[in-house]
């Protein structure tokens, strides 16, 4: 049986190459792979690294429009089964390059898709950032974040001791309760309304036009 | 097919002296341009509307009633008249009497504006935007139709037993083109009244701009007017031109860089690769422009952005001398020989009015 594999999109902001941020989207990219895979439909991993759109996104800001690779990484995201998003801690929140990725996505891109967020620090006092910042900018976003979040400090990359055990088991934790979203017996996420393409989003106009499935008719919009 | 020119009025200053012009100079510069496009053969003027600084055009039909008095064949439009914040009732009477005045050679663009406090200052909300453009432009099309107009709606104070005058001339109303750069809504309104729809088109990539206008066209022939390829269709474009190509951009990168819309954003390569923007020879505008039929199709006007960004008033007349005399006269020529027989010119008074 072939089956379309599952796309799982990994957006992370950090800022150099190689940076924390990018190693810790790598263990949970790694995880996703080794615990979605098995019994389930294959599982295709997406990197969108965001270091390499900066001035793409501070253009878009300006001109309303993204430039074509940025419009490839956003095509990414909109067609994801799943996101993992990752950033570093900046001044007690995502960072702005963070943020400005999922300032420009089209309203309805993220509805009902389920994100795993995560974010690095240099310490544990920030692990909040997950629960008072992330959380909150995805349920606006109207995703469905999975309930643990990955937190990993400057000291988690340290020796083989409880501490590193535990940022495994949370991330295995977290890819789990994504997988479990994943998997054909969940519940159904994407809603009605501004769907991604591909989900059926029926209306009184649907099939009035090829290219535009939630077109109103004149007639409706006239209120007649 | 018509070529012209449009502007939105704005005051910039000019980012190679620092100096803006001040308003007096800017509504004089705005006749100025308009009669040099009528000397240099262009069909077609539009000013913009806007209510706050640093645009000057609140007043369009007062300047288009100056630019008619001083042109002789030239017309005029606007880009764009605020359907959702001007009573819909003014502008039917406005622009009506600026047909008689202008013997004809007026036609208008509609636009909603994207400046969110101006519609309070009106007494509207901007998230009405889309409901204002379909109700008060479904009254003006009343308006200029009907003798007599009993009307009610949600957004102004209804109408028992309303003439509007004057009436339009010779019984026609003005022709409409609706503009959007990316609402569906409005491409829907246009093509039901089987009125024009005018992609902004610069500052986006052209994939964008060919989506809207196909669903226009779609619509346009659902609605019955006419088959797809006979819809009324303008574009926008941008350029900036001189005889050599590298003058061309030297000259325009600090105006680019500095642009308001645009300005401290993309490369001045990456944005006009990405969108309409052509700054070059005259060649390559003509190619350029040659190319845009590709993806809208045959089409009734295009208007060129010329004055914006704090380009000097005579910078700007040169522009239009190139534009004018070494760019249009060879799009005129192509898209003329290019065009099937089916499909329509542009509107105009005397089209509409033999056509009557």
């Amino acid at each position: 049986m072939s089956r379309a594999p599952l796309r799982v999109v990994v957006v992370s902001a950090g800022l150099r190459d190689p940076s924390a941020t990018r190693l810790l989207a790598d263990r949970i990219a790694d995880a996703v792979v080794r615990r979605t895979g098995a019994g389930g439909a294959p599982v295709a991993v997406t990197h969108v690294e965001l270091r390499l759109h900066a001035r793409a996104l501070a253009d878009h800001l300006l001109t309303g429009f993204p430039a074509p690779e940025l419009a490839a990484a956003i095509a990414e995201v909109a067609t994801a089964d799943a996101v993992v998003a990752v950033t570093p801690v900046f001044s007690a929140s995502y960072s702005g390059l963070f943020k400005t990725f999922f300032d420009v996505l089209e309203p309805g891109t993220l509805d009902g898709v389920p994100v795993l967020v995560a974010a690095t620090a240099g310490s544990a006092r920030h692990s909040l950032v997950l629960d008072h910042a992330l959380r909150p900018l995805f349920s606006h976003l109207r995703a469905v974040v999975v309930p643990t979040g990955v937190f990993a400090a400057a000291e988690d990359w340290g020796s083989v001791d409880d501490t590193t055990t535990a940022l495994e088991q949370r991330i295995d934790r977290a890819v789990d309760e994504l997988a479990a979203l994943l998997r054909p017996v969940a519940p159904v996420l994407h809603v009605v309304g501004a769907a991604p393409a591909g989900a059926s989003a029926p209306s009184a106009a649907e099939g009035e036009d090829p290219e535009f499935p939630d077109l109103v008719p004149f007639e409706e919009l006239l209120g007649r | 097919m018509q070529f012209g020119i449009f502007t939105v009025g704005d005051v910039t200053p000019d980012p190679t002296t620092g100096r803006s012009p001040t308003e007096h100079e800017r509504i004089k510069a705005t006749v100025a341009i308009a009669r040099k496009a009528e000397e240099v053969g262009l069909d077609v003027v539009a000013v913009g509307q806007h209510h706050n600084p640093p645009f000057v055009a609140s007043s369009p039909t007062t300047t288009m009633a100056y630019i008619a008095a001083q042109t002789e064949r030239i017309v005029l439009s606007t880009s764009t008249t605020l359907i959702t914040t001007t009573d819909p009732v003014r502008i039917a009477e406005d622009y009506a009497t600026l047909q008689h005045l202008a013997d004809g050679r007026v036609d208008l663009m509609m636009g909603r504006g994207n400046t969110g406090p101006v519609y309070p200052w009106f007494g509207k909300d901007i998230r009405d935007g889309i409901p204002l453009a379909i109700e008060s432009y479904h009254l003006l099309h009343r308006l200029w139709r009907e003798e007599v107009v009993d009307w009610e709606g949600k957004y102004r104070t209804p109408l028992r037993g309303f003439t509007a005058t004057p009436r339009p001339l010779d019984g026609v109303p003005p022709f409409v083109w609706h503009g959007s750069i990316r609402s569906p809504e409005i491409a829907e309104q246009a093509a039901y009244y089987g009125d024009g729809f005018f992609a902004n088109h610069i500052f986006w990539p052209p994939e964008h701009t060919a989506r809207m206008v196909n669903l226009y066209r779609r619509r346009f022939e659902h609605y019955g007017h006419g088959s797809a390829d006979q819809a009324i269709v303008g574009l926008g474009g941008q350029a900036f031109i001189r005889e050599r190509s590298q003058d061309a951009v030297a000259e325009f990168r600090p105006y680019f860089d500095n642009a308001p819309v645009y300005g401290h954003g993309p490369s001045l390569e990456d944005f006009s690769a990405q969108t309409p923007l052509t700054v070059g020879s005259p060649e390559q505008v003509i190619e350029r422009t040659l190319g845009f039929r590709e993806y809208a199709g045959d089409y009734q006007r295009q208007l060129f952005l010329m004055d914006h960004a704090g380009l000097p008033l005579k910078t700007v007349l040169e522009q239009l001398d190139l534009l004018g005399e070494k760019v249009v006269p060879v799009l005129r020529r192509e898209m003329d020989a290019l065009r099937p027989a089916h499909v329509p010119d542009a509107p105009t008074h005397a089209g509409l009015r033999a056509a009557a």
